[in-house]
């Protein structure tokens, strides 16, 4: 019994425990994408260089409060900072939609134009980003660091393993909780949530019941930037925010937008705890917790470790095509367009 | 579409000044240098024109393709290591074997077990038990063969071969797995191809560096043999010499420029070839019915047209061309990197030059290769110079300007970025618009 709760303790501490905030972060940034898909129907492959930017306003933010003495401890200088970081985020996704975007949908482009609008919008963002901040790895969160630390419950259970409990794992739970129950209060029960759903659905009927498709794109505009600063300061928060990492994360986001469904929001949240757990498990190296849950004598030599870390992007992609060739709309039924 | 026949000239003449120019101001040997990665740039965009160009096929994995072409140039060119065959050799083809075996055995399956649980289970339990058998093959022999004096070879070595065999092999290589590729997604959507082919790149890119047994990994492969002579040896040369002194040039910068010439011959040639190829091709009836399909899949599908075939054929096709310019790429580098494969550069790059050269207009895409890999080099220079006449006003020992002429690197990004911003707004059908009599739809 002893063994079988190490193990299970093991298990949270690497397993459970960092893909659910993994999975909370994937999920918040595929929102973001599955709501512009819905509306503006094109896939945005600027949403990570987007979260790079908001998250990049927080950092500098962050710092400046941290000069002037301001904190909330124990919790991170980063949440104070997090509303500059959406406020700036929204302005800038704004602008680029006025600039960029806006004259598509005037010549009704086809979605593919947008597509590519997008790709141009991803250099610009990524170079300003490395241009403000630089290529570096950047860590900025402070406050206490944990919320349940690894010898505290040793002694607490008497058992051999604990669970290293992260602030930023709880505050990326907790956040991603109360962004999506807002979120979908938005959606279900606000006058703009309800037209916007109405233009996802039925473009020209939408607009026949006098929904004006500019609000309906501002709306979601912001909805988006704000999902992204969350998501990318979260993410930062967790694992160090570096803008080449957040350009990849683009893969992930994508793959469990699609997963789930485009277009579809619970249909991005489910995909990105798909995406997540399937990428920690296949990755996770077994070994400690074989010797646990198995009798001595067949204790693993190696790692057993399925897949090296190295190759989490595979998963991804896996989880992407098999989905995609059994379930073409994925889990939730998507729109196609 | 007249216009654009006096075009193409106007914007190779233009670019034959800028690479003057950058001669003149700056230096001939990094001129040649910039004019050989136009040449192979132009290769590249030429491949993806054939996929976008032609069939409308979004495709955000080159990055993957030209890495493919890399490891060619590696598997080709370089010395075999007989001590590293010896203890490992056996272990990896007895992996390969399981490997080919596994997906046989899966594919067998799926085709003859009937529909349902059976089928999922059986080839899930086929694919697992085969990973794991090949893991117990693999694992042994990559680490005896890493461990084979890893400061210097630690790898398999290449096949021995003249170098130029690369291109070829590159191309083969890229195709191979674009056929896998294409297979599982082509029927898809477009947005999924896209997601879909940037996963399958990093992917690529990640089993370059993390199996050292091939391709030494993050450790660079070095010292890989170059179509081209080597300078060094130009030296020794009587010839060389006398030319040398003929143009009253430094020795060394004289075989350095000859190398660089000779390479820039080399690619052009390549170029050529394969420009001519493809403008055969897009101008027979075959080039008339991909761009039937992509103007209006469904008619096409009732004119009784295989579109998934033919777009897994030009898929194939262009992936091969990308290959062969990640090959000619690595075999002029002497080097093969794979932490230098970075998808803005190797994929999204070759985009903005297909679409500010025009989609669907080869001679486009040649134009936006150089045009965008010239501006792509020179834009650090340029951004250097603007930031530091911008600054200028400011103390020189003031953090700001540092850091922004620190940054200066950066502006290309930028810069990129928004060349094609405002080609998609102003000229979304580029430089050099397609030549045909129907105007595309977009």
């Amino acid at each position: 019994m002893q063994d079988f709760l190490n193990g299970f303790m093991l298990l949270s501490n690497f397993l459970i425990v960092p893909a659910t905030a993994y999975g909370s972060q994937l999920a918040m940034g595929a929102l973001g994408v599955t709501l512009v898909y819905g509306i503006l129907r094109f896939s945005n492959f600027a949403h990570g260089d987007t979260m790079a930017f908001g998250t990049m306003v927080v950092i500098l933010v962050t710092a400046l409060f941290q000069k002037m003495g301001l904190s909330i401890e124990p919790l991170p200088t980063a949440l104070l900072a997090i509303p500059f970081g959406i406020a700036a985020t929204t302005v800038m996704v704004l602008l680029s939609d006025r600039l960029v975007y806006r004259h598509q949908r005037k010549v009704r482009a086809a979605p593919v134009v947008f597509l590519i609008s997008s790709i141009g919008l991803m250099f610009v963002l990524n170079g300003l980003v490395r241009f403000i901040i630089g290529t570096g790895d950047q860590r900025f969160g402070d406050g206490e660091r944990f919320i349940i630390r690894f010898g505290e419950f040793k002694e607490l259970t008497g058992l051999d393993e604990g669970i290293a409990f992260k602030t930023s794992q709880g505050l990326t739970i907790v956040t991603a909780i109360i962004v999506v129950a807002a979120l979908f209060w938005f959606l279900e029960r606000t006058r703009a949530g309800k037209s916007m759903r109405a233009y996802s659905d039925n473009e020209d009927l939408a607009l026949l019941s006098g929904i004006s498709p500019e609000r309906v794109v501002m709306i979601t505009w912001i909805i988006s930037a704000t999902l992204a600063t969350i998501a990318g300061t979260l993410y930062g928060l967790d694992k160090g925010f570096k803008p080449f990492t957040y350009f990849q994360l683009l893969l992930p986001i994508f793959a469990a937008a699609i997963v789930g469904g485009l277009g579809n929001p619970l249909g991005a949240i489910a995909g990105g705890f798909v995406i997540a757990f399937s990428e920690v498990t296949v990755t996770y190296a077994y070994k400690k917790l074989l010797t646990y849950w198995l009798p001595e004598s067949w204790a693993p030599e190696g790692l057993v470790q399925l897949l090296s870390t190295d190759y989490k992007f595979a998963v991804s992609f896996v989880i992407l095509v098999l989905v995609l060739l059994f379930r073409p709309t994925g889990i939730f039924a998507g729109k196609s367009v | 579409m007249t216009l654009s026949k006096q075009q193409a000239p106007l914007a190779f003449a233009f670019m034959a000044m800028a690479l003057i120019m950058v001669g003149i101001f700056q230096s001939w040997s990094l001129s040649l240098t910039i004019l050989n990665y136009c040449l192979i740039a132009s290769i590249m965009a030429l491949g993806l024109n054939i996929q976008w160009g032609y069939a409308g096929l979004f495709n955000v994995g080159l990055m993957g393709f030209a890495a493919l072409g890399g490891i060619a140039a590696v598997l080709v060119g370089m010395k075999p290591v007989p001590e590293a065959w010896a203890l490992g050799g056996v272990g990896i083809g007895a992996g390969l074997l399981v490997t080919l075996g596994t997906i046989f055995l899966a594919i067998t399956a799926y085709r003859r077990l009937p529909k349902g649980y059976v089928r999922g289970w059986g080839m899930g339990a086929i694919i697992v038990l085969g990973y794991f058998l090949a893991r117990y093959f693999f694992d042994p022999a990559t680490n005896q063969i890493e461990s084979v004096n890893p400061a210097q070879t630690g790898f398999l070595g290449g096949l021995g071969l003249p170098i130029i065999f690369s291109w070829g092999v590159g191309g083969v290589l890229a195709a191979g797995v674009a056929w896998v590729i294409g297979k599982v997604t082509l029927g898809l959507r477009s947005d999924y191809l896209a997601i879909a082919t940037l996963g399958i790149s990093e992917i690529i890119i990640a089993v370059l560096k993390n199996e050292e047994w091939l391709t030494r990994g993050v450790k660079n492969v070095n010292g890989i043999p170059r179509p081209m002579p080597y300078e060094y040896d130009l030296q020794q040369q009587l010839w060389a010499q006398e030319w040398a002194a003929w143009f009253g040039a430094d020795l060394q910068d004289f075989t350095s420029i000859y190398v660089k010439l000779c390479s820039a011959g080399l690619a052009l040639v390549m170029l050529g070839v394969l420009y001519w190829l493809s403008q055969t091709a897009i101008k027979s009836p075959w080039g008339r019915m991909m761009r039937a399909i992509r103007d209006n899949e469904t008619a096409a599908l009732a004119m009784g047209k295989h579109v998934t075939g033919r777009h897994l054929q030009v898929f194939i096709l262009g992936s091969a061309v990308v290959g062969i310019a990640g090959a000619m790429m690595t075999s002029f580098d002497g080097q093969f990197t794979p932490t230098t494969y970075n998808p803005l550069r190797f994929t999204f790059l070759v985009w903005v030059m297909v679409i500010v050269g025009g989609s669907g207009n080869n001679l486009g895409s040649i134009v936006g290769g150089f045009l965008i890999w010239f501006f792509w080099v020179e834009a650090e220079p340029m951004g250097y110079a603007l930031l530091n006449l911008l600054t200028s006003g400011m103390a020189d020992d003031s953090p700001l300007r540092a850091h922004l002429l620190d940054s200066a690197a950066h502006m290309r990004l930028i810069t990129m970025g928004l060349i094609l911003l405002v080609t998609i707004r102003f000229r979304p059908r580029g430089l050099l618009p397609e030549q045909s009599k129907q105007a595309r739809s977009h």
